[in-house]
């Protein structure tokens, strides 16, 4: 920039106020930045990872690589032919059966029940307990899963691809809401649904994507934010759109099951969700592995740990404890029957939807706690520490401003402000299921260890 | 009934300068016997412990609220409302206000400059997003490491952009006055300044002598150094080059690295160039400002000196020095040959405290420990930020004082506190007053 000397500047003022006030009492006009001291023990980490000569370039081309993919639902498979042997996948960070929580356990017992592996749920939670199944999170077989996240081999998987940058995602199909797999119920109707998902619902829909080609989940993401969703705790429009988009073709390819299929889809307002967390996975997996990038790949939680990926950190977890959502009760319940914040779908987040989002979805502010005015506050915020706006995905309210995407765990340790989370919440006894609603915020140690981690990993310090 | 109380804030933000307002004005209230609002760093919860108050668990970002009254409640309640007062000076309620300089850069591309004032060891985030943003950065923030300092100025090489600093005190930049900046009238004279006081000292008797200022560029005090390697000084005497207001430059400077000087002697530059380097037997700052006025042609003034009314008492035996000025501080033991000169704008001093030209406390209390047989010297500077009225806590302390006082007064006609009334204030408390620094030293000299 040049021409300081011409005129007297503008000036963004940061520290203390009185020299802001000494500008404005000549006239000056001052932009003064509301700052506040880092995240406490994280200032050294900070200097050094900001100094590292790749991180300006790795950053943008790793958000470059997260705002460019073009995701596409290209059709649905048996986890069987995704699956290792003798192996279930759950969601967030590692987690054993000692450390799993109430709905992790119950899922997998459900799992185990439906894999006919187990005759009761004893049985299974001994098996479970002597690792008879290898238990492995999603994110390392390029999968997601909401809640429990628990993907067992006769469970179908949406297919992603990535028409942009070539790879693949798979997420489980949405059961519904209510007693489900997913918030750790596994009584006879979850299994028996379970099983009518495996005989007629995954064959249908393969045949069906089989019949429409391809299904640009950019588009319809794009149109479904612009019709009201955030895409993590509302999906309706976005479920809408696909059942418009694949209707037809599963009449003229499953004509029995159509009314059945059509009417299974039709009545879950989620059936997206698993869609578009397919389609934020294979998004941000194709800004993974950028050497000195401080980009989140993935926020995840597994009901006892909250966990994130960076991109220049390979597939390195840091992880803090996981938090109990903050939000409305189903029924009876409270938030003492409510388990820690579970489920892979903070995947919607960390690629720029979900709480990102909020401003999007002013029908479901009151159901996450607030006004119309603290989700557009909530998405505001977020552009504090996310690298990019997103090119697509855009907010009629805020002036087609696109989404704030990609969050830099800098931007984290700097503001202090923790990504805004949107969540189901789980009942916290195996078996129950849902209980809520609501925001979740998430440990800030799992970012500034990831700081830290970054900073020794730095090539210089300065 | 007296009480005392300690609260604590969680997450409540604000700028050490603002604290110690709030917390000066709460003191003076009717009733309060102490009071002291300060972030939870371990140096303010020794201070509040040592003041008697039991402090709870609490960390540097959480405020406390430590007061002792007979009415702690209300006292509470005062420094809760000057604390909201303080923290909303304008912004329409509906924006957000940025929280990084990289936020507040990509709001406002029409903001040239970025003045960081944040503590030293968090101002490399904020001047690295400003020249990230390709913005000319000040940074008034001391106590920044030589190396993030080397880091940040190559990078604003590559960006195209000046950083000013770390440890700047002052610029005025198309006559804005940023940070510690006196009301200079416009004129001929652009400065490149590696000190701040050393600037404010020359442009004040330039001013005084009418011949105005163009720009005032500080560098940071390191900038000559051979680690540094002289980058913002050459950038920002090559900017006074190139501004067709600027017909003299006066560079303001401890002696540089040998291999720096050389550099910036060799720089191919159009405008003459005087420096001020202080060292022994070189030239001082009332020396370097009068060649300036010469080379252009104008007349030198007498320098404005009101003698004290009371002569120095015949014991005198030595000069101390009570500086808020690093440089003035350094001019001053180098015309003086004290060893006793203290600058209390250093590192040393600043941490966790504001500066010695907004809180007069560590002066007051100096002045008030100085002996029969010591001519103090000391300097008050005015200006834009500095305390808007130094005479009305030092005068007093002077008058007390039992020692012989020599007042070094940095200032111009236009500045805010009112140059006259000053001088005047400090002379009835029976100080000798000198607009020029090196004079005053030399006054004090002579009284041995």
């Amino acid at each position: 920039m040049t021409g300081l000397l011409d005129t007297p500047p503008r000036v963004i003022t940061v520290g203390a106020g009185l020299f802001d006030e000494a500008l404005r009492a000549q006239a000056v006009p001052t932009v003064p930045v509301e700052w506040r001291p880092p995240l406490p023990g994280t200032g050294e980490a900070l200097a050094t990872v900001l100094a590292d000569p790749r991180r300006r370039a790795a950053n943008e081309l790793a958000v470059g690589r997260l705002l460019s993919a073009r995701p596409q639902l290209v059709g649905v498979r048996r986890a069987a032919e995704v699956l290792p042997v003798r192996t279930f996948l759950h969601a967030g960070p590692p987690i054993t059966w000692e450390r799993a929580s109430g709905p992790m356990r119950g899922a997998l017992i459900g799992a185990m029940l439906l894999e006919g592996l187990a005759a009761d749920a004893d049985e299974a939670a001994d098996r479970l307990a002597e690792g008879a199944v290898e238990l492995r999170p999603c994110h390392e077989h390029a999968a997601v899963g909401p809640m429990a996240g628990v993907v067992s081999p006769s469970m179908w998987l949406l297919e992603v691809h990535d028409a942009e940058h070539g790879g693949t995602a798979y997420c489980s199909l949405n059961e519904g809401l209510g007693k489900v797999l997913r918030y750790g119920a596994y009584g006879p109707e979850v299994l028996e649904r379970l099983r009518w998902m495996d005989r007629v619902l995954g064959p249908a829909l393969a045949a069906a994507l089989g019949r429409t080609g391809p299904i640009d989940l950019r588009a319809l993401m794009a149109q479904a934010l612009q019709m009201g969703d955030e895409l993590h705790n509302r999906n309706r429009a976005a479920t809408s759109l696909l059942l418009r988009a694949l209707a037809p073709a599963v009449v003229e390819a499953a004509p029995g099951e159509a009314a059945a299929v059509l009417r299974f889809i039709d009545g879950n307002d989620h059936f997206f969700l698993n869609a578009g967390m397919a389609a934020a996975k294979v998004s941000t997996d194709a800004a993974r592995d950028v050497p000195g990038s401080t980009l989140v790949v993935a926020m995840a939680r597994n009901g006892t740990d909250f966990g994130v990926q960076v991109s220049g950190l390979g597939g390195r977890w840091f992880t803090g404890p996981a938090g109990v959502p903050d939000g409305l009760y189903l029924g009876s319940y409270g938030p003492g029957d409510a388990n820690p914040d579970i489920g892979d779908s903070t995947i919607t987040e960390t690629a720029g939807l979900g709480g990102f989002a909020m401003a999007a979805a002013p029908a479901i502010v009151r159901f996450v706690g607030g006004e119309v005015a603290d989700a557009v506050k909530a998405t505001r915020s977020m552009y504090e520490i996310a690298l990019a706006e997103h090119p697509a995905y855009q907010i009629p309210g805020l002036g087609f401003r696109g989404t704030p995407v990609g969050i830099d765990v800098t931007l984290v340790a700097r503001t202090g402000l923790p990504p805004v989370v949107n969540t189901g919440i789980a009942g916290r006894v195996a078996g129950t299921g849902q209980v809520g609603a609501g925001l979740v915020r998430p440990p800030v140690e799992a970012f500034t260890s990831a700081l830290t981690a970054l900073a020794d990993a730095s090539p210089q310090r300065p | 009934m007296s009480g005392a109380t300690v609260l604590v804030r969680p997450g409540s933000y604000h700028d050490s300068v603002t604290l110690m307002r709030v917390s000066r004005a709460v003191s003076a209230l009717p009733g309060v016997e102490v009071a002291m609002v300060a972030m939870a760093t371990a140096l303010n919860v020794s201070i509040i412990e040592e003041l008697g108050f039991a402090v709870p668990e609490a960390g540097p970002g959480d405020l406390l609220v430590a007061v002792r009254a007979d009415d702690p409640r209300a006292a509470v309640e005062e420094a809760e409302r000057h604390l909201s007062a303080a923290h909303r000076p304008q912004a329409a309620p509906e924006e957000q206000r940025p929280l990084t300089t990289r936020s507040a850069a990509t709001a406002a591309e029409d903001a040239g400059l970025v003045l960081v004032s944040t503590p030293g060891e968090h101002a490399f985030a904020e001047a690295y997003d400003a020249i990230e943003a390709g913005r000319h950065v000040m940074i008034f923030s001391d106590g920044v490491p030589v190396a993030q300092e080397r880091r940040l100025k190559e990078l604003a090489e590559a960006r195209g952009v000046l950083v000013m600093g770390p440890d700047c005190g002052t610029a005025v930049i198309a006559g804005a006055g940023l940070g510690f900046a006196n009301v200079l009238s416009p004129g001929p004279v652009g400065v490149v300044a590696a000190s701040g006081t050393g600037a404010q000292q020359v442009t004040c008797l330039l001013d005084r002598a009418g011949a105005g200022v163009s720009h005032v560029l500080g560098v940071g005090g390191r900038d000559l150094s051979a680690e540094v390697g002289g980058l913002s000084t050459v950038r920002a005497l090559r900017m006074l080059d190139d501004d067709p207001g600027t017909e003299l430059i006066v560079l303001v400077s401890k002696p540089p690295a040998p291999e720096v000087a050389r550099a910036v002697r060799e720089l191919p530059l159009r405008t003459p160039v005087v420096p001020a380097l202080l060292r022994e037997g070189g030239t001082d700052l009332t020396e370097a400002a009068e060649q300036a006025l010469r080379l252009l042609g104008r007349p030198v003034p007498e320098w404005p000196a009101w003698p004290a009314w009371r002569g120095a008492r015949p014991a005198a035996k030595r000069v101390t020095g009570l500086y808020s000025g690093g440089t003035l501080a350094a001019e001053a033991a180098l015309i003086t040959g004290s060893r006793d000169i203290v600058d209390f704008g250093d590192d040393a001093y600043t941490r966790g405290r504001a500066h010695p030209m907004i809180d007069p406390a560590l002066r007051v209390e100096a002045l008030a420990t100085a002996g029969e047989s010591d001519v103090v010297l000391m300097d008050v500077v005015l200006g834009h930020a500095a305390d808007p009225d130094p005479a009305a806590s030092l005068a007093h302390a002077v008058a007390r004082s039992p020692a012989t006082v020599v007042v070094a007064l940095i200032g111009t006609e236009g500045d805010p506190q009112d140059l006259h009334r000053q001088a005047a204030a400090f002379r009835e408390a029976g100080a000798a007053v000198f607009t020029s620094n090196a004079q005053a030293a030399r006054h004090a000299r002579s009284l041995l």
